[in-house]
Parts: structure tokens; C-alpha cells; sequence
């Protein structure tokens, strides 16, 4: 190591080898699992339970047709679309506004705020179930779609007004005053110049709340009791007896459920780098 | 609530057409819009999350379970009216008792379960910051095919957990999963994953892993790139080599999105339920259950015991707030503000 001339843009063929050989196995490894069940959920039943392995076995389309047409599987993707993109839009206004807040204004209860969203991280799911079952019950919510965008909402919004609070404090306050100079009030400032501006971390907000409400399984299974009523990831879980798995419907339905969440993340990843930075510089 | 600042002396006039507005009036504007801004958000959070916080933790000292929960076991007579008499079985408060039982190993196995988190957590976050760190490094650079490595690498991030939990399940699956026939390739023989507590556990941790590391890189790799350039061409100018760049630049550059993302990630890995309990399942016999899931399943399976629940709940709080407190210290003995 240590070449002392600055060699940044020329590396030696060894190192570069190295470099993208790595990489390369990175990728292999973060790729594979999925490209296994996307190639899995194109064979047969008999095919995916044999322990002969082959990447590809009488190739079919049938897993699909099943899951599609012979399930409720298009009704579940329909509520996951819905609770998921309700708990995207009002996600990202509400953690815009609290980041934006805490960002600019020093008000009183600013650093407690602050605090609390870090605290309410540390609640584990699966023991808040059961007081919030109980407080949607009394709302007469069991069983509708706002008891899931409401719980998603308690998990996404602490974490992503934290990281557009680190975004907002990425920009200049001169943008605010001269907004201000022009007769701009503070919620005009905010929504017309600074969020704006503030676009690879609303796209990272925009990925973090659809991921939230797209994969979550516990308060799924808390608040939904109805067939036509359940998103997708706890739909799913019907295709998982206890005994006997039927293997080939959920490689192929988790293919399915993967999809909208890598539209989503086409979108969101030239931001996501950019959008994280100033969020987690500025806890 | 802001009313303490304000100033009752101005007579009232429409917003923003006053020339120039007393500091205490613009005071008393900016905590007005602020409140405003983040009140629904304090609502929202003070209801679902505070609220069950204090109600779980007066829980935690009653026996409550869904079996005596009813204040009165009312009958339908023959003639259709109720009659309701008190259930003499009704929740009470019992004190400390359910954490003594907790405690002392009587219901569940807290201590297993805590060394099982802390293992886990600690294997977790550790592997998560070094590969994220790895890989963002090598990302920093400028080469070929960056945007397309990054994009791959991020990719895990967009899988829905449970999805990942069933890939990596049916890659371990016992008789025809991918690292089995990986494993009898190479001549050793085929291993019954979840057969035993280690490997069992294994299997979840690279799950977290593969699940996590995308969120480290891109966090670190954002620190990295606002770490200005000048300093990486003085110090080369000045002769330092890769890794004395990497330790005196690169480092210190990241040291608050580092203090940030490692906070967050083992509390997020401390509580990371749907890993643990899709892909390991406990197995074998509930070996390899980490807190949370562990008081999961002995608060839900059966009877539902609220109390018992709300007593793991109240536990678990305590050790990452105890955890938080002391991390926070740490870093204020380095001087870090946070």
C-alpha cells in the first residue's frame, strides 16, 4: 500500500482488481437471495423441493396465474397500495413540518421533542400491541384501514423528521429570511421555498414510510380480521401452515410484493445517499 | 403553552402587514407556527405511544390477562335481561410480582433471552457499521460502474423484512436450500440449521446482516462525501498513505453520522422482531429468541397475558434507555455535543 503520488483516479490493475472483485461479490451477495426466489418461483412445486439444484427447471408461469387469479392476492395488494400510500403522503407532510419546525424555530419543548423521537425507537412493536389495539378498538377503528396508516405512522414519523430536521438544517436560514422579506409567512417559507429544496430527503421520507407500512406483518395481524381487509405482508402469511409451506406460491408471491417496493426504490435511489447525509450528520 | 412569551400590549393587527414587529411579537409568531407545525405529531405520538407507555407500565404491576379482565361475568337469563354479578376473579394489583417472576426465571427465560439479544445485537450492529464502512469506502471512489454497485447494494434495503426473512429461510431450509447444496459442494456434509442453537441463530444474524448493512453504507457513505476534498489532496500532497488518510480523515469526518447510525441500529436491532421470529421461530425450543420475541410469545401464546407483556415492555425500555444514557455519556466525555 502507499503509493506516494497521488494516484486517486489511477490505480494500479492489481488494486483495481481487487476493488471491483470485491464489489462485485458485495453485489452477487446482495442481489442473490432475491434472484434465488425470483428463479425458484419459476419452477414447479416438485422442483423447488427437490434437493437437485438447477437455476432453471420446466419453466412456468403457474405460481403466478395461482397466486394471482385463485387467492384474495389482488385485493391484499390493493389495500397494501392504499394503507401504504396514505401512510406515504401524510408521513411526509407531517415529518416535514415537525423537521422543519424543530429545524428553524427554538421554541419551547424543541429539545424534549427531540428526544422523544429517539425514545419512541426504543418501543419494542410487539408489546405496544396490545394498548394500541385496545385505544383503536375504543376509536372503532379495528379493522379499517386509518388503525394501520395511524400505527405506521407512529413508527415512521419520529425517524423521518429527525432526518429532514438534518436536512432543513443543511440549508441556508438566509433562503428563509429573504422568503420572509418578500411577504412569505413562515408555512409559506416552508412549503413553497424550503421543502423544495429539501427534495432528496422528502425522497428518502418517501421511501422509509412506504417501506414501513409495505412490510409490516405485527400491528397487520393485530387489527385486521377480515380476508378482504388484509394487506399483503399479513395475507401472506397464509400461504405459511405451520407444516406444510407451500413453498412455490410464496416465491412467487414475494416476488410480487417485492416489485412495488423496488418501483418505489427506482425512484428514491438516486436520493438516497444525499438525502440520509445531513440527517445523520446532525442528530 | 406559548402564551408565556407573548406580548399582550400590541393591539392586534393582520399577520406580516405590520412594518417592522416587535421581537416579542415575532417570537410569540415563530412558537405559534411552531407548535402548530409539530402538534400533530405530539398528539399522535402522545396517544398511541405515551399513552400505552404509562398504561403499560401501571399494568406491569397488576395481573391482568384477557381471562380476568371483565370487572363483571354477566348472564343472559331466560327471560333476556342480564344479570351481572362481580367476577370474583377479577385483576388486581399485584406489585412487584411479575417482575420477580419475570426476574427469578419463573415464567419465560429473561436471562437467556438478554445474553441471546445482547449477542445478537452486539454481532448485529458490529458487522452492519465494518461492511457498511467497507463498502462505502470503496464506493467513495471514483471508478467504473459505480452508480450500478450502488444501486445493487442498496437493493437488500427495498426488500420488505418479511420477504427477506422468507429468502433467507428457504435458503436455509434443511433439505433443499441453497447453503446446504453450497455446503455438500464442497464436500462437508449438509447441516440441520435450526437444529441447534448456534447455527440457528446464525442463520438470523446473516439474515440482519444482509438486511441492515445497505442503511449503514449509505448513511456513511453520505458522511463521506461531505468530508471536503482538500483535506484528502493535502494529505496526499503531504505523503499520507490510503490507510493514514482513511484513519486521520476519513474517521474523524464520520464521526457524528457514526455516533447517529450506530445509536440507532442497536436500537433497532434490539428490538428487530420479524427476523428472529420468521426465520428461527425460536428454534430449537425456543433457544434462540431474543427478548423481544421471547416476551411475545410467552405474554401471547395461550391466554393473553397483558400484564406479563407489559412487564417484558417495561424491561426491555430500561435497558436501552440505561443503554442510551451511557452512550450519551461517553460521548460527552469526548466532546460531543449530541
Amino acid at each position: 500500500m502507499g503509493p506516494k503520488r497521488p494516484g486517486r483516479n489511477r490505480r494500479s490493475p492489481v488494486k483495481s482488481l481487487l476493488l471491483h472483485g470485491t464489489l462485485i461479490l458485495a453485489s452477487l451477495i446482495a442481489i442473490g437471495p432475491i434472484a434465488w426466489v425470483l428463479l425458484s418461483s419459476l419452477k414447479p412445486g416438485y422442483a423447488i423441493q427437490s434437493s437437485e439444484l438447477t437455476l432453471f427447471r420446466d419453466t412456468t408461469l403457474a405460481n403466478y396465474s395461482y397466486v394471482l387469479t385463485s387467492t384474495n392476492f389482488p385485493r391484499w395488494f390493493l389495500n397494501s397500495v392504499i394503507v401504504a400510500a396514505f401512510t406515504m403522503a401524510i408521513g411526509i407532510f407531517f415529518s416535514a413540518t415537525t423537521g422543519y419546525a424543530v429545524s428553524r424555530f427554538n421554541f419551547p419543548g424543541r429539545r424534549p421533542l427531540m428526544m422523544v423521537f429517539l425514545v419512541t425507537q426504543m418501543f419494542p412493536v410487539a408489546i405496544l400491541i396490545v394498548p394500541i389495539y385496545t385505544i383503536m378498538a375504543r376509536l372503532g377503528l379495528i379493522n379499517t384501514m386509518p388503525a394501520l396508516i395511524i400505527a405506521y405512522l407512529t413508527i415512521a414519523v419520529p425517524f423521518c423528521a429527525w432526518m429532514l430536521k438534518g436536512y432543513f438544517d443543511s440549508i441556508p436560514t438566509s433562503l428563509d429570511e429573504a422568503a420572509a422579506l418578500d411577504g412569505c409567512g413562515p408555512f409559506a417559507t416552508f412549503w413553497k421555498v424550503v421543502l423544495p429544496l429539501a427534495r432528496p430527503a422528502v425522497a428518502v421520507t418517501a421511501f422509509y414510510t412506504f417501506l414501513t407500512a409495505w412490510g409490516e406483518v405485527a400491528y397487520a395481524s393485530a387489527f385486521i380480521q377480515t380476508d378482504n381487509r388484509f394487506t399483503l405482508a399479513y395475507g401472506l402469511q397464509q400461504f405459511v401452515p405451520q407444516f406444510n409451506p407451500q413453498w412455490e406460491y410464496l416465491t412467487a408471491a414475494a416476488v410480487l410484493v417485492t416489485l412495488p417496493a423496488g418501483v418505489v426504490f427506482f425512484f428514491a435511489q438516486r436520493h438516497l445517499v444525499s438525502g440520509l447525509t445531513a440527517g445523520g450528520t446532525k442528530g | 403553552m406559548t402564551t408565556v412569551t407573548a406580548d399582550p400590549a400590541p393591539a392586534p393587527a393582520p399577520p406580516g402587514r405590520s412594518a417592522r414587529p416587535s421581537w416579542l411579537r415575532r417570537s410569540w409568531e415563530k412558537h405559534w407556527y411552531a407548535w402548530a407545525m409539530v402538534l400533530p405529531v405530539v398528539i399522535v405520538l402522545a396517544v398511541l405511544i405515551f399513552y400505552p407507555l404509562f398504561r403499560g407500565i401501571w399494568l406491569s404491576f397488576t395481573n391482568l390477562t384477557e381471562a380476568n379482565q371483565v370487572a363483571e361475568i354477566c348472564t343472559r337469563s331466560i327471560t333476556g335481561g342480564e344479570v351481572c354479578k362481580d367476577n370474583p376473579n377479577k385483576w388486581e394489583f399485584v406489585g412487584l410480582d411479575n417482575y420477580l417472576r419475570v426476574l427469578t426465571g419463573e415464567v419465560g427465560e429473561f436471562w437467556q433471552w438478554t445474553g441471546t439479544t445482547l449477542i445478537w445485537t452486539f454481532v448485529c450492529v458490529a458487522c452492519h457499521f465494518g461492511l457498511g464502512l467497507g463498502l462505502a469506502t470503496m464506493l467513495n471512489r471514483p471508478m467504473r460502474a459505480r452508480g450500478l454497485y450502488r444501486v445493487l447494494l442498496v437493493l437488500p434495503w427495498a426488500v420488505p423484512a418479511f420477504v427477506s426473512a422468507f429468502a433467507w429461510k428457504f435458503i436455509f431450509n434443511e433439505r433443499f436450500g441453497l447453503a446446504n447444496a453450497a455446503l455438500s459442494a464442497v464436500g462437508i456434509d449438509p447441516v440441520s440449521w435450526f437444529a441447534d442453537r448456534w447455527t440457528s441463530l446464525f442463520t438470523a444474524i446473516v439474515t440482519n446482516i444482509w438486511l441492515g448493512v445497505p442503511f449503514m453504507m449509505v448513511a456513511l457513505l453520505g458522511g463521506m462525501q461531505t468530508i471536503p476534498s482538500e483535506l484528502y489532496e493535502a494529505a496526499e500532497i503531504d505523503g499520507a498513505s490510503a490507510w493514514q488518510r482513511f484513519r486521520s480523515i476519513t474517521l474523524p469526518g464520520l464521526r457524528p453520522v457514526s455516533m447517529t447510525v450506530i445509536l440507532l441500529g442497536t436500537i433497532w436491532t434490539f428490538n428487530m422482531f420479524p427476523i428472529i421470529f420468521l426465520v428461527t421461530e425460536g428454534q430449537p425450543a425456543g433457544q434462540s429468541e431474543i427478548l423481544v420475541t421471547g416476551a411475545y410469545r410467552a405474554a401471547f401464546e395461550g391466554i393473553r397475558n397483558y400484564s406479563l407483556s407489559a412487564t417484558y415492555g417495561v424491561l426491555i425500555l430500561s435497558i436501552l434507555l440505561v443503554f442510551s444514557v451511557f452512550y450519551r455519556q461517553a460521548l460527552r466525555k469526548q466532546g460531543e455535543v449530541w
